[in-house]
This record gives C-alpha cells, sequence and structure tokens, in this order.
C-alpha cells in the first residue's frame, strides 16, 4: 500500500517536472525573444519602430508598419477564404451528408493539416502565382496568393474543430425545432449554429492562429516586398516572413530589429488572442 | 501534496479537451500558470530546470577551444562560405590530423575578426575600404553578377544607368525602354545578402532598390521567379545563370569569363583572403591550396571565375 503510494508519488513528481519543462520553455522563449528584441525598439523609438512606413536594415531604418499591415491583411483574406468553406463543410458533414460518407470525407480533410507548408507554397508557385498573373495581372505573387494559400491550409483545424463543436449540439435540439415546422436549414442556421457557435468561434481563432503564424508558404507565395500594398495583387510581406526571410545573414543591430519584430508578432497575437476570448466567453455565458 | 498533483492532472487533462470543444488554449495555458505558482515544489523543480538549462548552455560554450597550429578559423563573406567549406574538406581530407575550421558571419565580421586575431584567414566578398588597406590580401577568385530576365524577352542589353533606373523604380514599364507595355516585375534578393550589398554597392551606389520589388531569400529563387515571369528582372551570381534565364549585355558587354577576365564586364567582385601579416604555417599551406591548380581550374564549375589559369603558364608558388 505504501510503496504503491510512493510510486505514484514519483510518477506524479517526474510527470510535473516534465510538464514544468515544457512551461518554462514557453517561458525561455519569452524571456529570450523581449531580451533581445526590447532594447532596440527603445533605442530607435516604439512609435517609429511600430509606426514606420520605411525598413532598411542597412540604413538603420526600422519601421515595421508594412508588415504589421501585411500580416493582418493576409490573415483576414485567409479567414475570408477559409471560413465560409470551412463553416459550409462541417456544416454538410454534420447534419447533411449520410454518416458514411461523413466518415469518409474527415479523415481525408484531416490528412490536408499533415501536408508540409512548403508543399503548399511550392504548389501555389506552380500553379496558382502563374493563373493570377496572367487572368488577374500584377506579378502573382501577392496578398490574393497568399490568402489563398493559408485559407486553404486553415481548413482542416476550421473544419474538424467547428465539425465537432455541431455535432455536441444535442439531438433534442434539433427535434425540437423540427417538431416546430423548421425545415432542415431553418433548424442549422437558427437552431444548431447559435448553440454551437462558442466552438465554431474557438475554429476561427485556431484558424487565425496558423494563418497569422505560418512563414514558408507565405514567403513562397506573397512576394515579400516590404511595402503596404496598393491593391490585393500587390506583393506583401508579414512579420513572420520579415524574420525568416533576413535571419539568415542579419548581423548585429539588424538582427536585434529581428527579434524585434517576433516581440511585435507576440503582442499581436497576444492581443488578437484574448479579444477572441473574450468574445467568445461572452458568447457562450448568453 | 497528494490532492495537489490531482489538481494538476486533472487541468492538463481540461488543457487537452480544447481541441474537441470549447475551451481556448490561452485561457486554459494561463490558469495552470497563475494557479500551480505558488507551490514549493514545483518553484523547485522550475528552478532545477532552470540550473540545467545554464549547464547545458555552459557546456556549448566551452566547447570552442583554442587554435594550436594544427587549426586554424576561416571566417567572413557568407557568399565564400560554401565554397571555403568544400576546400577546407578537400584540404581535410589530404591532410588528417590539421583542422580548418569555416565559419560565417559576412565580410565585415571577417575583416574586422582577422583584426582581432579571433580568425587566421578572413574571407571577404567586397574590396577593402581605405582603412582597412592595412591587412595582406590574396584574391583568390572572382566572381560575376548577372543581371537575368525571362528568355522571351526583347530586352539583350542595357546600360548600367538604365538597370540603375528600372531597380530604383524610376523606370516601372517596358514601354519606356521601347518594349511591350506592360509593368516591369523587380526581384532582388533581401537585406543583408552578399549578392545584394554587392549590387548595391555596384550598381546602386547611394540610391534605394525599390520598396516595391519582389523580395526572395536565395539566388535560386529569384532565377525561378524570372523564369516564370515574362515582365521580370533580377539579378544573380553569374555561374548560377542557366537556360531558363537570359543574361542581358551591360553597356554592349556580354557577361562572361573572359570580358570578366579583361575587366569589361563590370559587375565583378573578388573573393578575397585576409591575413594580418603575411601568412604562415596552416594558413599559408591552405592559401596556397585554394590557389592550386587542383581547386581553380574547378571553379568555373562551380561557378567562379579562377584568379590564374591553370594552363596559361602562371607560376605555382
Amino acid at each position: 500500500m505504501t510503496d504503491l503510494r510512493k510510486s505514484d508519488r514519483l510518477i506524479k513528481l517526474g510527470l510535473l517536472m516534465i510538464a514544468f519543462s515544457a512551461i518554462s520553455a514557453l517561458f525561455v522563449i519569452t524571456l529570450f525573444i523581449f531580451e533581445q528584441g526590447g532594447p532596440i525598439m527603445f533605442k530607435y523609438g516604439l512609435k517609429s519602430f511600430i509606426f514606420g512606413q520605411d525598413w532598411y536594415p542597412s540604413e538603420k531604418i526600422f519601421g515595421l508598419w508594412p508588415m504589421i499591415v501585411g500580416s493582418l491583411m493576409v490573415t483576414l483574406g485567409a479567414l475570408i477564404i477559409g471560413v465560409p468553406l470551412g463553416l459550409a463543410t462541417a456544416i454538410f458533414l454534420a447534419e447533411f451528408s449520410s454518416r458514411r460518407l461523413a466518415r469518409i470525407l474527415k479523415p481525408v480533410i484531416e490528412l490536408l493539416a499533415g501536408i508540409p507548408s512548403v508543399v503548399y507554397g511550392f504548389l501555389g508557385l506552380m500553379f496558382l502565382i502563374p493563373f493570377i498573373r496572367e487572368n488577374l495581372g500584377g506579378p502573382g505573387l501577392s496578398v490574393l496568393a497568399a490568402s489563398i494559400i493559408l485559407g486553404i491550409m486553415i481548413l482542416p483545424t476550421v473544419i474538424s474543430i467547428s465539425l465537432d463543436s455541431i455535432r455536441a449540439v444535442p439531438d433534442c435540439y434539433r427535434e425540437g425545432s423540427i417538431a416546430l415546422g423548421a425545415t432542415r436549414w431553418q433548424t442549422v442556421r437558427m437552431v444548431v449554429l447559435p448553440a454551437a457557435r462558442s466552438g465554431i468561434l474557438a475554429a476561427i481563432i485556431l484558424g487565425m492562429g496558423r494563418a497569422i503564424g505560418e512563414t514558408m508558404a507565405v514567403i513562397m507565395v506573397a512576394g515579400n516586398a516590404a511595402e503596404i500594398p496598393s491593391s490585393i495583387l500587390q506583393p506583401v510581406r508579414t512579420l513572420t516572413s520579415n524574420i525568416a526571410l533576413e535571419m539568415g545573414y542579419a548581423a548585429g543591430e539588424h538582427r536585434q530589429a529581428l527579434f524585434a519584430t517576433g516581440v511585435i508578432l507576440f503582442v499581436i497575437i497576444m492581443v488578437l488572442n484574448t479579444i477572441a476570448n473574450l468574445t467568445a466567453s461572452r458568447q457562450g455565458k448568453r | 501534496m497528494v490532492s495537489d498533483g490531482r489538481a494538476v492532472l486533472k487541468k492538463s487533462h481540461s488543457g487537452c479537451r480544447y481541441f474537441k470543444s470549447r475551451e481556448f488554449p490561452l485561457a486554459s495555458r494561463s490558469s495552470v500558470l497563475t494557479k500551480s505558482c505558488p507551490s514549493r515544489n514545483k518553484l523547485l523543480s522550475l528552478l532545477l530546470f532552470f540550473i540545467l538549462l545554464s549547464l547545458g548552455l555552459g557546456s556549448f560554450s566551452s566547447c570552442r577551444s583554442k587554435s594550436n597550429g594544427t587549426e586554424i578559423i576561416v571566417a567572413g563573406s557568407t557568399s565564400i562560405q560554401p565554397f571555403a567549406d568544400r576546400w577546407a574538406e578537400l584540404f581535410m581530407e589530404k591532410r588528417p590530423g590539421l583542422v580548418i575550421n569555416v565559419q560565417g558571419g559576412g565580410s565585415s565580421a571577417g575583416i574586422q575578426s582577422v583584426k582581432m586575431g579571433a580568425a587566421q584567414i578572413g574571407m571577404s566578398s567586397r574590396e577593402l575600404k581605405e582603412e582597412e588597406k592595412d591587412l595582406n590580401e590574396i584574391e583568390i577568385a572572382k566572381d560575376g553578377l548577372a543581371i537575368i530576365v525571362h528568355p522571351t524577352n526583347f530586352i539583350s542589353n542595357l546600360t548600367i544607368e538604365q538597370v540603375k533606373s528600372i531597380f530604383a523604380g524610376e523606370i516601372t514599364n517596358w514601354k519606356t525602354l521601347n518594349g511591350k507595355d506592360k509593368e516591369i516585375t523587380v526581384v532582388v534578393r533581401e537585406e543583408g545578402s552578399g549578392t545584394r550589398g554587392a549590387f548595391q554597392e555596384m550598381v546602386m551606389g547611394k540610391t534605394r532598390i525599390t520598396k516595391r520589388a519582389i523580395v526572395e531569400d536565395s539566388n535560386g529563387t529569384v532565377r525561378e521567379i524570372v523564369s516564370r515571369d515574362p515582365e521580370s528582372i533580377g539579378f544573380i551570381s553569374l555561374g548560377l545563370v542557366n537556360e531558363k534565364v537570359k543574361a542581358v549585355a551591360l553597356n554592349g558587354v556580354n557577361p562572361t569569363e573572359e570580358t570578366i577576365l579583361k575587366k569589361e564586364y563590370r559587375l565583378v567582385r573578388p573573393f578575397l583572403f585576409l591575413t594580418k601579416q603575411a601568412p604562415t604555417g596552416l594558413a599559408k599551406e591552405f592559401i596556397d591550396f585554394v590557389l592550386s591548380d587542383e581547386i581553380q581550374s574547378k571553379l568555373s564549375e562551380e561557378g567562379l571565375i579562377p584568379v590564374r589559369k591553370a594552363s596559361g603558364g602562371a607560376k605555382i608558388p
């Protein structure tokens, strides 16, 4: 009895340490980013760093505004493309398709998540970019291309989480609605979706997180011009691409400025997550 | 103690669940942090982790050993680094027991580290400035910079001024150069890259490269994009030009090994090895090895221009 309890405690302690090493990794990363990127932001002034329009690291001009706008534009674009598609797929799979079809389709969709992002980027470069260039104009490498690729990349996240939350809505809700004479679509629109709202919001938040953090595929299709695009057919640079693109050769203050880019990204993700969480919990309470 | 552990277990369970339903990653994460911090036990393990971490980091940094006659450090330009890596490998194969440690850092860092004595040989892919001339420089190769366009582009010759205006964003349409009425897509390398640095120095001077330019992070991707977009223009290392792109002539001079050696083609940068004094010992052996026929004759295959013709009766030291 006491032996068992002892081994239990030992295992508990072991697991605790492992759990904490994961959490402290987060701490270490946060500390490291702020320690590396913080000083330079204050040296050149927070305002010029965030709202500066020009990014010329070799001339010690560090303005991240085009990248901040770029990140937000591309993420918004990905949501505009990915969310309706994903939500429609989830509604179809949960409410309209046969159980057998759903059982085949869902794993296939989840397979999308397993494709490496460099493959998405490569496909974009091979097919999407020439298509946009020849049919819509511009260089092809653009906000639109990045949004479409990211929109597809967030599909598995959006679909599987909203599918689960739609399925979690108790069947008695649907039965009640249909008993009142509502059609199936009316039931989905007016009963099921509102009931699953917080789960769907969670799906969108996680999709957004994936979109804003994605790097490789975006570098390949976005064109990476450090300027605020004048249209969705113009190239754009996101915060993550800015870091990955220039990290290779950056030294000294340039390198620090890239860490500062990481700080800004960190803060933006925090703010977006908090806003989303707040609205989600408020929605959930209603 | 026991209840404590259970609480943690419960929490990790709920942390898992958000993938399936309505909890959010951040909310659950922060709750774990705030609720568990006060416990002594956990603080202790956190402390332990940091101690282990710092021990690990410490042993990493102490790994670097000092040079002692059988090892030299070669540091500097990242453009030369991949080539130097290969040369060092070949050298070490022939002379087991000797170590050539090749590091990057960029041309300026290379110059600096030779001056400070941190490296025995510095690598620079740009000419030395006046105040750096006190170093002993040995040219080991030349690298040409090619301005490339799509093979179907009507342009086959540009003046340096035209190239400058295109990359500065002053000429934005091929029409200005008597071509089709199409916008020019300018493709450049990222800030900090040696190729961009060389281009900036040799073509642009003080003028900035246009912000609207597409930025890619390797010679390969620049070539890839130019080979696919009929309206684009970019610059890459001459050795990497292939049949999928067209290298334009500058001021009427085609970029070839011959015109570069005759100093007619202007976009050339030297690959320099730098030493503090005249090289001695292992450093001298390595430099001689790089200048030997064995290496020099292979340079053109790798896309570089040799400083001496191997067969041309050059003096062999």
